[in-house]
């Protein structure tokens, strides 16, 4: 996260019209002068948490036993009581979190807490609780057992928030603040993004592909009404006896943007799959003229499985693997027959007008990179990109044939949206 | 403008707007530090209602900047009127070329746009420049000059300045990442969905007339819509059209024909409507 001088000044200033009285406000009025995007916030709000923790040391009365935390829990979960959950989350870390007990090797675990308090189990409780009380056959009660699970989330949460806590008391905050907090989205490495992850990703990912869209028409925009064509100038020009008044523009014929996706859907890039599920979504939802095509071993066009607007990545591969024919024999990926086999089957749709994106992370298992196939690609289309999700340093290690095929187009390291995004601004400047 | 944070709350909720506590508080930074104010997020949840309320709280006179694609200098900040200018030459022949000149670019002739309109005069005011990321990137050019200085300069008048900062709120849907120069001089706003208390009581206050259980179940039912995936989530505008059909329909309370009847009201695509009605346990709608 950037914050610069002026950042800084402002958040004082901040403090000084707000006060420290209300935590709360404080929080809004900080998060106001230092965010400058929304993705920002949820690492903002960890990081406040630590340093502005809600209250200090252990809490003021003894712990109760498991059981009567759990009585409690479920009371506060009934009736939605958020106050109550944020104290029973303390109490809890408390009385169930701590392990170790020699200085260095103790601490506080969320995880710990967790795993003996099982909130989770109190689920069919709860309902049956709420149900009894209320009318409890409205329509909107069948969203009961949903929104109990969600506030069963928002407790975990709490509870990760508050053992984060203790320990920074221990251990420091400038290194739990370092270590613990979750970066934000647009910086987590593809290839080990959870599925909790995906849908942040899907929401860096989706205005991507748009400002890919817009920077295209963009450019057309502006060729259109770039170049002087003299012979229709001079043409022009006769009727004002020779001076060129109206300076005519060339017309373009306008020409749609072709993009080929060839993806690895193999099991060894499966964070980086989902990744690019994404990606091949949002790009079919912008342009009209994408054509996709998956491969493992062997390669098959899935532009048809793409339905405009379904937004399920996970689905999505799955059908993809479920629909197309991408292995034979084993399911391990090859990228030289897939490249040779795309060469041979899809190389005469590919023009000069065509931009080929390949995604994948370039490892062979040993087999023959074919650099045939992907020449003879190269020497058809305009541009060929390819995204690698492993960092650089591990290119060519291995049975990577990263270098071999950075020789022949060219290679980007893309392992997060961050990355994805420079890469866009950069392959497409305005 | 404002005492206190509590005090922007209880008089945004007297012009109507019900404010969450985040909104508030940036309200009444944006108006002590005299910044401009970036509200982001989904459309639908009031981020231009809330210029519209600040202004009416205020007393100020609001001036909106509605940006879009190849909106320009001349739409933002001025224009001369030529028409009229040209008339003012053809009137008076008789005088000398300097005298005309001096004449034809005065205030007269000046077509102020709403930047400069927002600058100008003593009087209290509002600019609520909407949808800032639909407009080029030349424009914020343009806003960073007024926006830091709260000034503007017309080469053949010279510079205005403000001498009342007038209130500033930039809205953005996020269609295009705004620069990063232009964030630096906001304060940094994102509204999201409410809280579900919070938009039962917006339900309450924008539809009178209806149930509190009715509101209930219907901040309930759209809560549950936006947890699932849609391509169109329903935001406050929908809850509270949704809270509205159902009351000119005379039901008191959701049912499932109801809801399958209306759902239309809420969603607007119809892959969004299927998966819910999946969700939500409808029959075949």
């Amino acid at each position: 996260m950037s914050v610069g001088t002026g950042e800084t000044v402002d958040a004082a200033e901040a403090v000084a019209v707000l006060g420290f009285d209300d935590r709360e406000v404080l929080r809004e009025g900080l998060a106001a002068t230092l965010l400058h995007t929304t993705g920002q916030r949820p690492v903002f709000d960890a990081v406040f948490d630590l340093y502005f923790p809600r209250s200090v040391g252990a809490p003021g009365r003894a712990p109760g036993d498991r059981e009567s935390l759990r009585d409690r829990l479920a009371d506060a979960l009934a009736d939605n009581d958020r106050g109550l959950m944020g104290q029973l989350a303390v109490e809890a870390v408390d009385a169930l979190g701590g392990y170790g007990s020699s200085p260095g090797s103790d601490g506080w675990s969320a995880h710990q807490t967790l795993e003996r308090l099982r909130p989770q189990t109190l689920l069919a409780r709860v309902r049956d609780d709420v149900r009894s009380r209320g009318a409890g056959t409205g329509f909107a009660d069948r969203l009961l057992e949903d929104e109990l699970r969600e506030r069963i989330e928002e407790f975990r949460a709490l509870v990760a928030a508050e053992a984060r806590r203790r320990v920074a008391e221990r251990r420091g905050r400038e290194t739990i603040a370092r270590r613990a907090v979750a970066p934000t989205a647009d910086r987590v490495d593809f290839l080990y993004a959870g599925r909790d992850r995906l849908a942040e990703l899907r929401r860096t990912v989706q205005p991507l592909a748009r400002k890919l869209a817009t920077r295209l028409a963009a450019r057309r925009r502006r060729a259109a009404r770039g170049a002087i064509d003299l012979r229709r100038t001079l043409r022009a020009s006769l009727s004002t006896g020779g001076v060129p008044v109206r300076p005519v523009l060339r017309r373009r014929r306008p020409v749609r943007p072709e993009l080929v996706l060839l993806c690895d859907v193999s099991g060894s890039v499966s964070g980086f799959s989902d990744f690019t599920m994404l990606l091949v979504q949002a790009l079919h939802d912008q342009f009209s003229k994408v054509r996709v095509f998956a491969f493992v071993n062997r390669v098959d066009e899935v532009t048809g499985l793409l339905r405009h607007g379904a937004a399920d990545p996970a689905g999505l591969g799955a059908v993809i693997r479920a629909e197309a024919e991408l292995t034979r024999w084993h399911g391990s990926s090859d990228y030289g027959a897939a490249l040779g086999e795309f060469a041979e089957r899809y190389g005469l749709t590919l023009t000069p007008r065509t931009t080929v994106f390949v995604l994948g992370d370039a490892r062979t298992n040993m087999g023959d990179p074919n650099l045939a196939a992907v020449r003879e690609i190269a020497g058809r289309v305009r541009r060929v990109h390819w995204l690698n999700p492993e960092p650089r340093s591990l290119w060519g290690t291995g049975d990577s044939a990263a270098p071999e095929y950075a020789g022949l187009v060219a290679m980007h390291e893309c392992r997060t949206a961050r990355q994805l995004g420079d890469l866009v601004s950069r392959l497409l400047p305005v | 403008m404002f005492t206190s944070v509590d005090d922007v709350s209880a008089r945004l909720a007297e012009a109507g707007y019900l404010a969450s506590p985040a909104i508030a508080t940036t309200v009444f930074l944006a108006d002590r530090l005299g910044k401009p104010l970036l509200v982001e997020g989904p459309a639908g949840v009031g981020k231009t209602e809330l210029a519209k309320a600040v202004a009416a709280v205020a007393g100020a006179e609001l001036v909106r900047l509605q940006c879009h694609e190849g909106i320009d200098e001349s739409r933002a900040l001025y224009e001369w009127n030529h028409a009229k200018q040209l008339l003012r030459i053809s009137a008076g022949r008789d005088e000398t070329w300097d005298e005309a000149r001096t004449d034809i670019f005065g205030e007269e002739f000046l077509l102020p746009r709403p930047l400069l309109t927002a600058i100008r005069g003593d009087a209290r005011k509002v600019l609520l420049i909407d949808e800032t990321d639909k407009a080029d990137v030349e424009v914020e050019g343009l806003l960073l000059e007024v926006l830091s200085d709260f000034q503007v300069t017309v080469p053949e008048l010279g510079t205005v300045t403000a001498t009342q900062r007038p209130f500033v709120v930039l809205t953005s849907n996020a269609s295009r990442e705004l620069s990063e120069a232009l964030r630096r001089r906001c304060l940094f706003l994102h509204i999201g969905f409410p809280e579900e208390e919070l938009e039962r009581r917006i339900v309450r206050l924008k539809v009178p007339g209806v149930e509190e259980a009715l509101a209930a179940s219907v901040v309930r039912v759209v809560g549950a819509l936006r947890a699932i995936d849609l391509r169109k989530a329903p935001s406050v505008a929908e809850t509270v059209d949704w809270a509205r059909t159902l009351l000119a329909l005379g039901a008191d309370t959701l049912d499932e024909t109801v809801v399958r009847e209306t759902l239309g009201v809420v969603l607007k695509h119809q892959d969004d409507i299927l998966k819910a009605a999946a969700k939500l346990e409808l029959d075949a709608v």
